[in-house]
């Protein structure tokens, strides 16, 4: 059995410890330690944008931290994006502006847009576009999803 | 990936330790690089050493004459969110906003993309033609040199064993001067540089006549080139379409690229005309606002 490691941190508001090898990414242990299987993997090497999660505030690729460097961290992941079973206006709208077609990049985008509306909630397209370069799409040629954004960010919740 | 040991610790002191232990180490600052190299078994290393407890690699602070020292693990992010920086030094923010998308620059750093040393890494013709030095650290003490002088080939540098990047040092930059850094890839965002130019013009007082130049040219020959004679060409001159197009020949005359996939020879040398001319012109542009 491979030394574990114990980490303390903060996931999506709550105190929580867990154990990990240190070759463990942060996209591993959500998923495979913890269970939170919202977070996606696409390409496993930085250039999708698929796993985003946030830590301390910024928008990362969990494939590219591990899961000990998240000790004293706080870390949002989609799961923590809901407020119970209330959408987050993002949720909403990608649903409403049918912005996902195979859904597997869809969690990625909405926590990254989050990232982007959380700190300039009057973000028009052209910003939208250039901070989701980070997250690819094959299924809907980005339309959907960036008029999913920018109806977010209209909506009172975000900008409030 | 194979089992690694993880150590964290919280000064150059520890981390010089942790070196000793006769284990072989990688340091991991950002690890948009690192990590995916040890998972793709690009690399093999016994442990990562964290430098980003280390106070001195993660703080960066303006000196008394007006230069900017940056901590080697400072992410993009943080840099390119100052908005001093921003206003003082925009050829920073030129490249700091270049290098990946949002997630890669919110841990990616100037240490981690000068200490791979590939000959198309945006930070470096930026920060070259800015002047930028570097301090090296290892247990048997710290260096100063030029960034042109750290590259020895792809992904190759001057770095010891046990010798890490500690900071990257921006000097004060003249009154009238003017630095400009782009690239040239196929699409907006998100890609590598075909070519990459920074170049910086100091002028004089009247803003009439050329004082100094300097001029950087990555993804042309194995290591991110600074062209001293392209910048040397233009002291004296007045700053107009001649004296730039003679500058970015010279240029064009030292690249000595590859065919690759993102771009022929002619195409590298092509571009490394066009992007030095139109770096200078940016430049001149700054001097004059400066």
């Amino acid at each position: 059995m491979p030394r574990r490691t114990h980490i303390q941190t903060t996931l999506n508001g709550e105190e929580i410890d867990f154990l990990c090898e240190p070759r463990q990414s942060l996209l591993e242990v959500l998923r495979d330690e913890l269970g939170l299987t919202g977070t996606k993997e696409g390409c496993n090497n930085g250039n999708c944008g698929a796993c985003s999660v946030l830590m301390d505030g910024r928008v990362v690729n969990s494939c590219c931290v591990l899961g000990v460097e998240a000790e004293g961290a706080e870390v949002v992941t989609i799961e923590g994006v809901a407020d119970g079973d209330t959408l987050h206006p993002l949720q909403q709208c990608f649903l409403e502006e049918a912005a996902l077609q195979c859904g597997v990049c869809t969690p990625g985008f909405i926590v990254a847009a989050k990232a982007l509306l959380d700190s300039e909630p009057d973000a028009d397209e052209g910003r939208v576009r250039h901070w989701l370069a980070g997250n690819l799409c094959r299924c809907t040629g980005y339309d959907k999803i960036v008029r999913a954004v920018l109806k977010a960010s209209e909506m009172e919740e975000v900008s409030a | 990936m194979k089992e690694i040991d993880y150590l964290a610790p919280s000064s150059l002191g520890e981390a010089y330790a942790a070196l000793q232990n006769g284990k072989t180490s990688a340091f991991l600052a950002g690890g948009t690089d690192i990590i995916v190299q040890l998972r793709e078994g690009r690399k093999e290393v016994d442990q990562l050493i964290d430098v980003k407890h280390i106070p001195e690699l993660v703080s960066y602070a303006w000196t008394d004459d007006g230069g900017l020292v940056i901590g080697a693990s400072v992410p993009f992010a943080e840099i390119y969110e100052d908005d001093e920086i921003v206003r003082r030094l925009p050829c920073v923010i030129d490249c700091a906003t270049l290098v990946g998308g949002i997630q890669i620059q919110s841990r990616a750093c100037f240490g981690g993309n000068i200490g791979n040393s590939g000959p198309a890494a945006d930070t470096v013709p930026a920060l070259i033609a800015l002047g930028a030095t570097l301090t090296l650290g290892s247990a048997d003490g710290t260096r100063d040199l030029p960034l042109e002088d750290f590259f020895t080939g792809p992904g190759q540098n001057v770095l010891g064993p046990g010798e890490l990047i500690i900071t990257i040092n921006i000097p004060p930059q003249p009154a009238n001067s003017g630095s400009f850094f782009h690239r040239f890839i196929p699409r907006n965002e998100m890609d590598i540089a075909v070519v990459n130019v920074g170049a910086r013009i100091d002028l004089d007082a009247s803003g009439d006549r050329i004082e100094g130049a300097r001029i950087s040219v990555g993804a042309v020959a194995p290591v991110p080139l600074f062209v001293a004679a392209a910048g040397d060409a233009l002291v004296g001159e007045t700053p107009t379409e001649d004296s730039f197009a003679r500058a970015a020949d010279i240029a064009a005359e030292a690249a000595t690229p590859i065919t690759d996939m993102r771009g022929s020879i002619a195409q590298r040398v092509h571009l490394t005309r066009v992007l030095t001319y139109r770096a200078l012109d940016r430049a001149l542009e700054r001097a004059r606002e400066a």
